[in-house]
């Protein structure tokens, strides 16, 4: 039994994590709300009570999921490449514009327009990599500060080029149908993209453990000095990092464009890269872990909107259960005494084996 | 006489499950230098760390002066006066010297501001006064390993301990440096201090050791007085088996050079140069020798050969090919290995797998990658071969190499440098903290690749090593070649010395 512990350890701890931030939220709805029976319900079961709520776990982890993964690649070669948000934010608005300007034949033109995303986010990534590998500028800066400079770019593109006047919003055109990612599954919003967001993280994961170039990401995030004596191109890995890493989040950003809302339509910056940042800290960086770290996510967001929605539980409070959920799952020290005293136990047991055996 | 410290029944399980210390039980005299040796591995570092308070054991207790006690944190035991200094080096590489000295106890103007200049004066007095001598305003992180090392002692000593724990404190010190430690410990001795000492140089046991404790594979062999030792006697309790030593007999066959530096200088980034002119080729066939006090331009002709710095004129062939500013990647693919000075900056990434680490020069080439995509199956075979050849205590080779012993790690690096048939071996201290046997093997190993016709650049604090080893020895001393053996029959330390402190020069 101990055994399997150990093992599975890290899966356990998150596990145990949630079950008390779980209870942390019963004892605060029970506090808050005035019918916590129901609230507590809505919060921890609303997202799997109807199809169209579930189908909204799968959406809203998509856009998180591509954000997760575009951290956890400058993050694995320790670049704190943080500029996530930017990416995504301008690969969409100029996805945006391309896909409004070129009009090309069906079969081509989705795969063209997310290609132009992910060249914005990589050139947007491309900025901070040279600048750090070049001039040995702090990537954690300068991506921040970019974060801006897209924002407020990306809002002139569309206000003022592609704006839609006919709409009551701020909004571009809609997309023409043929650029759309098709939704399949009816009663959801589930479209194409989330099974592209998918294979997306089956890439990734393949693309660090499993090729040249991701092995080299790994060795320079563990040891850049190590590195360059290997013979590793140190210079090349700090960037490309940054490129692929920014490649990813603008073709993310442009999948939620052309899966869900068909036009551009945010006059605030979403919060996807930020969001990425949380589930590439929960997930170590590693992309299957950050699948489920998104699909989590994604859950207590839909949970905490149905609990809005539903119950007296204000908004804000739907927030704070959420993040102490989260602190408890990235508190890395958390029952570590737990499984040192497994450990040693086991230790002991074998120990004893190999004595009575020899 | 006193015992000072009675160490009871220690078991150390580390969270990978390894039993590191299995029921250790000796005691220490006070005013006694105590040795403790062992093979790589056997668990000495993990005692000390558990006697300094940064591991918890699992069972087993610890009596200092009379009293149980029980260290939570390094800082417990300073404060009962227990100083360590740590086979790797723990100082913050982005302090100054004289403030990693005072760390803790800095002088302070008003009580607030950092006093800078009594810092200096107090870094300045130590180092004058153990004779262990160190730039104070420098950077740590600048400073070559072996000047690290200074500092960490003195940052102990000045501490004013009463029991001093020192970690494998010659691996990375000359002779020289060494015997001025040595003094030092046998002063402090006189004062009333106790040692204890880990290393695996016997000699230097024998030379100041009191009493010394055997253990193997975690578990105490024996406690002796070291009268009643020979260095050999020493040996065969850490192994646990007779060992007899061969020579091998010189290679018969020298060939054609394959590393020349012509005309070499290097500037470094204050202006200061430290290479002039340095010329000397290295055959098909021999093992080249640099013999010289650290310091003295060693780890820069290394880097500089092996691409890691930019040299500032002259030439570098290899192989025939001018390898002057060429990268690290280049200059290996043009069979150059290298065997770092500083294992943990550059020749490991810690926190990586050992298979991970020992492919770090090849990882690109077939058999290791087809494609863009690498073979971890071949990978890890491989390592499970090379671990089992350089005889490295592991787990497996998915372990990590933090989870290693300092020698373990250090084979780790030679393993690597070793098994890829390069023509030209560049090796910096490349039996640094490891054991008598598994020196043996290094060796062992560098001999028959110079047999089978590789060239070999070493260079070692260690006279000794250099003697055994070198088929031709140079002496580097203030960045320039002052003296060139070419015939090593006979010659001993004593012909070295005075080229090696600057007394002596060839015209
Ligand atoms: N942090 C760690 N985690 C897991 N295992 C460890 C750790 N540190 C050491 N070990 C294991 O404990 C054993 C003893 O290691 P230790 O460092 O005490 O050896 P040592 O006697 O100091 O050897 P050396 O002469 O090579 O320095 C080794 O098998 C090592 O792999
Ligand atoms: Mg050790």
């Amino acid at each position: 039994m101990e055994k399997y512990i150990l093992k599975y350890f890290d899966a356990i701890r998150t596990i145990i994590a949630i079950l008390i931030g779980i209870f942390i939220s019963i004892l605060v709805i029970y506090i808050i709300s005035k019918s916590p029976g129901g609230s507590l319900r809505y919060f921890l079961l609303g997202p799997v009570l109807s199809k169209s709520r579930l189908g909204n776990v799968f959406e809203t982890a998509t856009p998180i999921l591509f954000g997760g993964l575009a951290v956890s690649i400058p993050f694995q070669a320790a670049q704190f490449n943080i500029g996530q948000e930017g990416e995504i934010y301008l690969g969409a608005a100029l996805g945006t514009a391309f896909a409004l300007v070129f009009h090309m034949p069906a079969f081509l033109y989705a795969a063209m327009v997310l290609f132009f995303a992910g060249l914005i986010g990589a050139g947007w990534g491309y900025i901070p990599g040279i600048l750090k590998a070049k001039w040995k500028v702090d990537e954690l800066v300068s991506s921040l500060m970019l974060n801006y400079v897209a924002y407020f770019f990306g809002l002139y593109v569309i206000n003022y080029h592609f704006r839609d006047k006919k709409a009551g919003f701020l909004v571009s055109y809609q997309l023409p149908k043929a650029a759309w990612l098709k939704q399949f599954i009816p009663g959801t919003r589930i479209h194409i993209g989330v099974i592209l967001a998918l294979v997306f993280a089956i890439l990734v994961y393949y693309f660090l453990y499993h090729t040249k170039l991701g092995y080299e990401i790994r060795m320079v995030g563990f040891n850049r000095h190590f590195a360059r004596y290997g013979g590793i191109n140190v210079f090349k890995v700090i960037v490309l990092s940054q490129v692929i890493g920014g490649f990813i989040a603008g073709v993310g950003g442009m999948v939620e464009v052309m899966g869900i809302h068909h036009r551009f339509n945010w006059q605030m910056s979403p919060g996807y890269g930020w969001d990425g940042i949380v589930v590439a800290i929960i997930g170590h960086n590693h992309p299957i872990l950050i699948i489920f770290a998104a699909l989590f996510l994604a859950y207590l967001r839909v949970g905490g909107q149905v609990l809005n929605l539903m119950s007296d539980v204000p908004s804000e409070m739907v927030t704070v259960i959420e993040s102490i959920i989260i602190l408890l799952i990235t508190a890395e020290a958390f029952l570590s005494q737990w499984k040192y005293r497994i450990t040693v136990r086991e230790a002991a047991r074998k120990e004893e084996l190999n004595e009575s055996a020899s | 006489m006193d015992t000072i410290l009675s160490i009871r029944n220690i078991v150390k399980v580390y969270p990978n499950g390894v039993v590191a210390n299995k029921g250790i039980s000796f005691d220490i005299e006070k005013n006694t230098i105590h040795a403790l040796v062992g093979e790589n591995g056997a668990g000495k570092t993990t005692l000390m760390k558990i006697l300094f308070g940064i591991e918890t054991p699992q069972e087993g207790e610890i009596i200092y002066k009379g009293k149980k006690v029980h260290f939570k944190s390094p800082l417990d035991a300073i404060k009962n006066g227990i100083g360590m200094v740590h086979q790797h080096l723990m100082l913050a590489p982005d302090l100054t010297v004289a403030e990693n000295l005072t760390l803790g106890i800095e002088p302070r103007k008003w009580k607030i501001f950092l006093d800078t200049d009594k810092m200096n004066e107090i870094a300045k007095r130590v180092s004058k006064e153990f004779g262990l001598e160190v730039p104070f305003d420098k950077r740590v992180k600048d400073l070559p390993i072996g000047v690290r090392q200074r500092v960490e002692i003195l940052k102990a000593l000045l501490r004013n301990v009463e029991l001093l724990i020192l970690d494998e404190p010659t691996a990375v010190l000359t002779p020289q440096e060494s015997d001025m430690l040595f003094k030092t410990l046998k002063d402090l001795k006189k004062h009333g201090k106790t040692i204890i000492f880990i290393s695996h140089k016997l000699k230097e046991v024998k030379q100041i050791a009191d009493r010394v404790t055997v253990i193997r594979d975690g578990k105490v062999i024996a406690t002796k007085d070291a009268s009643e030792l020979t260095e050999h006697q020493i040996a065969e309790l850490m192994v646990g088996r007779e060992i007899k030593s061969e020579r091998i007999a010189p290679s018969p066959k020298v060939g054609e050079p394959l590393l020349e530096v012509e005309n070499l200088d290097y500037i470094n980034e204050e202006n200061i140069p430290v290479l002039k002119s340095v010329s000397f080729k290295v055959r098909s066939g021999e093992i080249l020798g640099v013999a010289g006090v650290e310091g003295n331009g060693q780890t820069e002709l290394v880097e500089i050969l092996t691409g890691l710095r930019r040299l500032t004129s002259g030439k570098v062939i290899i192989n025939g090919k001018d390898m002057a500013g060429k990268t690290p990647r280049e200059i290996r693919e043009n069979g150059v290995s290298h065997i770092p000075e500083d294992r943990m900056k550059n020749g490991v990434a810690e926190a990586a797998t050992i298979k991970e680490n020992l492919i770090v020069d090849r990882y690109y080439k077939k058999p290791f990658s087809k494609g863009i995509l690498l073979d971890w199956k071949y990978i890890t075979n491989y390592g499970k071969k090379l671990i089992k050849d350089f005889n490295v205590l592991a787990t497996s080779p998915d372990a990590l190499v933090s989870s290693l012993s300092g020698g373990n790690i250090q084979k780790v690096v030679v393993a690597r440098e070793l098994s890829s048939n390069p023509s030209v071996i560049v090796a910096d201290q490349p039996i640094r903290g490891i054991d008598v046997g598994s020196e043996e093997l290094v060796h062992r190993l560098l001999k028959e690749a110079r047999d089978k016709g590789s060239a070999v650049f070493l260079v070692s604090a260690d006279l000794d090593e250099v003697l055994e080893l070198s088929t031709r020895i140079i002496v580097l001393y203030n960045g320039e070649i002052v003296a060139r053996f070419d015939d090593v029959g006979g010659l001993t330390g004593k012909d070295l010395g005075p080229y090696m402190l600057g007394v002596k020069r060839e015209e």
